[in-house]
């Protein structure tokens, strides 16, 4: 079609004066569009778990094979029921709690420190690309002959989980600060101090904050893997028995139990994130 | 010996870099000399890459000079000083900073003010420069004459002996620089601070200036200067005034000598239409 032809089938000035076409300001997004993630978020899943249980119920396999939700459901109901589940819990919440704030803490410190002076991160460099290229799942063994089948130990692995993503991102996030901010605070006269505290950190709070974000998945994996290897409590340690005893509805308990905790910290993760981000204007 | 009533002196300024890349000295600006008298606007043009925003960054003491000398109330400049304050070419806001948290930045730097003095004055210097009603937006909110304005108002907080602004409208469109350039001269009347202008806008240098500074090619170094004899206050008709357009063809025949291609090549080179 040529472009006079395209002209004479929509011409501008029909289409601009159309009274069904919609008209609203930019600025406020429509109510269906601002839910819009929570209901299509809701709807996939519920369409899964429905498939799910329609399937299971066929029950082409057994129920050891392939529980279906609500037979996980129930074993979840179940496990919450007997004595020990409040000890795995606890367990592995402090070893998690312990070992991801120390993660935070000491990565936070090294990133801004790697980020900041460029010979620590030539000294460092070689550690940190050592360990954040190996699963650190591989020290479990080690950390069993170091500090037992309890708690530090996992500690230790949640710890080293959470690490790197954490310095990685806070380094970047340093050396990512813009360098036309960096010359204006130099010829304002401002101290390092000033600098660091007034635009390097809050420049780096994004990068900071996908640090934690991405330290929780490798946190929980060590906590997992340390407990399924050897432990005496945990959630880990749930998993694994009622994976070893033919239980698969507990087990898969076990997992929508970390799964759940994984999404609960990365939401509260994000909406800081979000806290954060005020200042960037809403593109949708 | 330099004059002694010169607010900012310079004599035989060098400027070298170290070029990584090449191993080799790089000499961006060589034997600059140049007063700015007192409360005067000075404005520098000179073909792209002379080495006059090096010149800028010099005064401003981000860059260390290879030579000559660098005076500003007769003290040797050599680093940023609570004396000068900056205009940059790029606004270079805190993005999470709203105006007025940006425009205190430069006295926080300094650490010249109370926090609540600052506030107040910063609250009087952001309606100087008609940001009013706009003090707790968002720079990525603003659009770039807007932001300018803040980085403006930053600068003027300072309340600093001179102002230094590099190419400050370079990236507006057309209209909004000339509006940009209108509103400079009316603050700049209110303070008549010394000023020292870096363009490549020969219209701008000449509507803005009392003196305009034409730079050789690189390296770098005074070529001519051209007294601006347009009565103040200057509006926008001034650049249709007769008088204006022979310092602009004047300062034009100037940096045309300066460039590489002589603009009439360039203009026989282009294919009749």
């Amino acid at each position: 079609m040529s472009i006079k032809e395209a002209d004479r089938v929509l011409p501008v000035t029909t289409r601009e004066s159309d009274p069904t076409r919609e008209k609203r300001s930019v600025m406020q997004p429509s109510r269906t569009k601002r839910y819009e993630p929570i209901v299509f978020g809701t709807v996939s899943v519920i369409l899964f778990l429905a498939v799910w249980q329609v399937v299971a119920n066929a029950r082409i396999w057994t129920i050891l094979f392939f529980p279906g939700p609500w037979d996980v459901a129930q074993a979840l109901v179940k496990l919450f029921q007997s004595d020990d589940i409040w000890l795995d819990i606890a367990t592995s919440g402090q070893e998690l709690a312990i070992g991801y704030g120390m993660g935070i803490v000491i990565g936070l410190v090294l990133g801004l420190l790697m980020g900041w002076y460029t010979r620590v991160q030539y000294a460092l460099d070689p550690f940190v690309n050592f360990f954040y290229s190996t699963p650190r799942i591989v020290f479990i063994p080690l950390f069993i002959i170091w500090f037992g089948i309890d708690m530090p130990s996992k500690i230790a692995v949640i710890f080293l989980g959470a690490l790197f993503p954490i310095i990685i991102n806070t380094m970047a996030g340093v050396r990512n600060t813009d360098a036309a901010l960096l010359r204006v605070a130099k010829s304002f006269g401002a101290s390092d101090a000033l600098t660091f505290r007034r635009v390097i950190l809050p420049g780096s709070v994004p990068f900071i904050l996908t640090g934690f974000r991405l330290g929780i998945g490798h946190a929980l994996t060590g906590l997992v893997v340390a407990e399924l290897i050897a432990a005496r409590h945990g959630i880990g340690q749930v998993i694994a028995i009622a994976g070893q005893t033919f239980q698969s509805p507990k087990m898969l308990a076990g997992v929508v139990l970390i799964a759940g905790t994984g999404m609960l910290l990365t939401t509260i993760l994000q909406r800081i994130e979000n806290r954060f981000q005020a200042w960037r204007p809403q593109i949708r | 010996m330099y004059d002694r009533s010169a607010k900012l002196g310079a004599k035989g300024v060098v400027i070298e870099y170290w070029l990584q890349r090449s191993r080799s000295l790089f000499t961006a600006v060589k034997g600059v000399d140049l007063e700015v008298r007192p409360g005067e606007l000075l404005a520098i043009v000179g073909p792209s890459g002379c080495g006059k925003t090096t010149f800028l960054n010099a005064v401003d003491g981000l860059i260390p000079i290879a030579g000559g000398s660098l005076t500003l109330d007769g003290r040797e400049i050599r680093s940023p000083g609570r004396d000068r304050a900056m205009v940059f070419q790029q606004p270079g806001l805190l993005p999470w900073r709203t105006v007025l948290g940006n425009v205190i930045f430069g006295v926080e730097a300094q650490g010249t003010m109370t926090k609540r003095e600052a506030t107040e004055r910063a609250t009087q210097q952001i309606e100087l420069v008609g940001l009013k009603g706009f003090e707790d937006a968002y720079p990525l909110e603003l659009s770039g004459g807007m932001q300018q304005r803040v980085n403006l108002a930053r600068a003027l907080l300072t309340d600093p002996e001179m102002l230094l602004l590099d190419e400050p409208f370079a990236a507006l469109d057309a209209q909004t620089r000339e509006l940009m350039q209108l509103e400079l001269l009316k603050i700049w009347s209110q303070t008549r601070k010394t000023a020292l202008f870096i363009t490549h806008d020969i219209k701008e240098a000449i509507y803005l200036a009392d003196r305009v500074i034409v730079f050789t090619r690189r390296p770098g170094r005074v070529k001519n200067v051209v007294e601006i004899k347009l009565s103040r206050p200057r509006d926008l008709r001034v650049k249709r005034d007769p008088q204006f357009l022979t310092y602009e063809d004047e300062i034009w025949e100037s940096i045309q000598e300066e460039l590489a291609v002589p603009a009439e090549r360039l203009i026989a080179g282009v294919p009749a239409a």
